[in-house]
């Protein structure tokens, strides 16, 4: 393998990208509006567009002739490396759109910093993705801050869905030897700072919501090690169907 | 030997399945066209990452090269530059208009957190009083808008830079 460090970060990249994908689309068809229906369905379309550009790299990187499909879909839960953020299922609209925002929060600054890798390929796919995940963005923190400084209702069940999805979100900033060595290759560009811009996009976002970040500072991690959620298996089994059931089908 | 001109001029013919009167150079996703030894690359690039039509163009360019006589030609897609509307040709904007199809604005919306969304003037009527309806539209490149003076709900063709 021409350089591990760089294929496995790839690999994480690609599949919080995937799964956050696949678990929009489950709103296919059930959206609670037909515009959000549509949007969710356009982001999900987008992050699914830039996990194959990661994991097609991925792939090259590996040199194992895996192209995105092999990656994406025939690979065994401990063998995928996503965040337990993305797997977490939709919930309600509010759940989804937490869910969203923390992941966007994070994903905007990560990209602006890899438009600067020394890598050309992965700087190629950060400048793509930039663009769309700026959209996305701007798209979920409006409606955190509709729905937490709206309604009574609608404020209570989405300061629930903070309170859900805050212990997932530290797991974002994960970071071991894979991210050292290719700090110290050049191909990533320092990353401290990616947490002090989400933090006070996300303290600004909750503060215009009217929503309190949860006390309980109890944390979850495990999804970069393979340690998954119990509804990550399902989530895969809807994933896979076509690709187990009718080994290398194309179409 | 046939050139890149003509090469160019018959991908005139070959559309965007998705907005059918727009043509792949309209687009502005065709970035070269080269031929090696004897076979020519054509080298274009997505509007969106997942933008479902890249492929269908990817087999209706070999297809219409293949009626020209071309029958060694392949497709490479490539992500940088990254494609922007300010690639849309003029012709293509008009295109667009005429069809229905409100053409990307020259700015980008960067406004953040409800700051009021870009105008776009309806492509039927010109009013410049319209509202978007939603930031996501019938494909990845587009919003739905709708004008407040002639009620005609329309497409725009977000900007993206």
């Amino acid at each position: 393998m021409k350089n591990e460090a760089l294929f496995r970060y790839l690999l994480r990249l690609g599949d919080d990208s995937l799964i956050l994908g696949q678990r929009l689309a489950e709103w296919c068809g059930h959206g609670p509006i037909l515009e959000e229906d549509i949007a969710m369905t356009n982001i999900s379309l987008d992050l699914i567009g830039q996990a194959m550009s990661l994991l097609d790299y991925a792939g090259v990187i590996e040199g194992k002739e895996r192209n995105c499909d092999k990656l994406g879909l025939l690979r065994y839960e401990k063998e995928y490396v996503n965040v337990l953020l993305v797997e977490q299922p939709n919930g309600d609209f509010g759940d989804t759109i937490m869910r969203q925002f923390l992941f966007d929060a994070f994903r905007k600054p990560l990209y602006e910093k890899l438009v600067n890798s020394s890598d050309k390929q992965l700087a190629a796919i950060a400048e793509k993705s930039l663009k769309e995940t700026r959209y996305h963005l701007k798209h979920s923190s409006e409606w955190v801050i509709r729905l937490g400084d709206g309604t009574e209702e609608s404020h209570e069940r989405v300061q629930n869905s903070l309170d859900t999805l805050w212990r997932f979100a530290d797991e974002l900033f994960y970071t071991d030897e894979v991210e050292a060595q290719l700090t110290g290759e050049g191909i990533l560009p320092d990353l401290s700072e990616i947490k002090t811009e989400w933090e006070s996009t996300v303290k600004h976002v909750f503060s215009e919501a009217t929503l309190e970040i949860p006390a309980n500072n109890w944390k979850f991690e495990g999804g970069r090690k393979g340690r998954h959620s119990e509804h990550f298996g399902h989530l895969l089994s809807e994933l896979q169907y076509m690709q187990r059931a009718y080994p290398n089908m194309e179409w | 030997m046939v050139s890149k001109e003509q090469i160019y001029n018959w991908l005139e013919e070959v559309s965007d399945p998705e907005i059918p009167v727009l043509s792949v150079i309209d687009l502005g996703v065709i970035r070269d066209a080269k031929n090696i030894d004897g076979e020519w690359l054509i080298t274009i690039t997505p509007t969106y990452s997942g933008c479902p039509a890249m492929k269908t163009m990817e087999e209706d360019i070999l297809s219409k090269l293949k009626t020209k006589g071309i029958d060694t030609a392949r497709v490479e897609l490539v992500l940088a530059p990254a494609w922007s509307t300010d690639w849309l040709s003029e012709n293509g904007r008009v295109k667009l208009r005429e069809y229905g199809i409100a053409p990307p604005e020259h700015e980008v919306d960067k406004s953040v957190l409800f700051a009021a969304p870009t105008i776009v003037p309806c492509p039927k009527c010109h009013s410049k009083n319209t509202r978007m309806v939603s930031q996501f539209g019938s494909t990845a490149c587009k919003a739905m808008y709708q004008c407040n003076d002639c009620q005609e709900p329309y497409d725009y063709f977000k900007c993206l830079k």
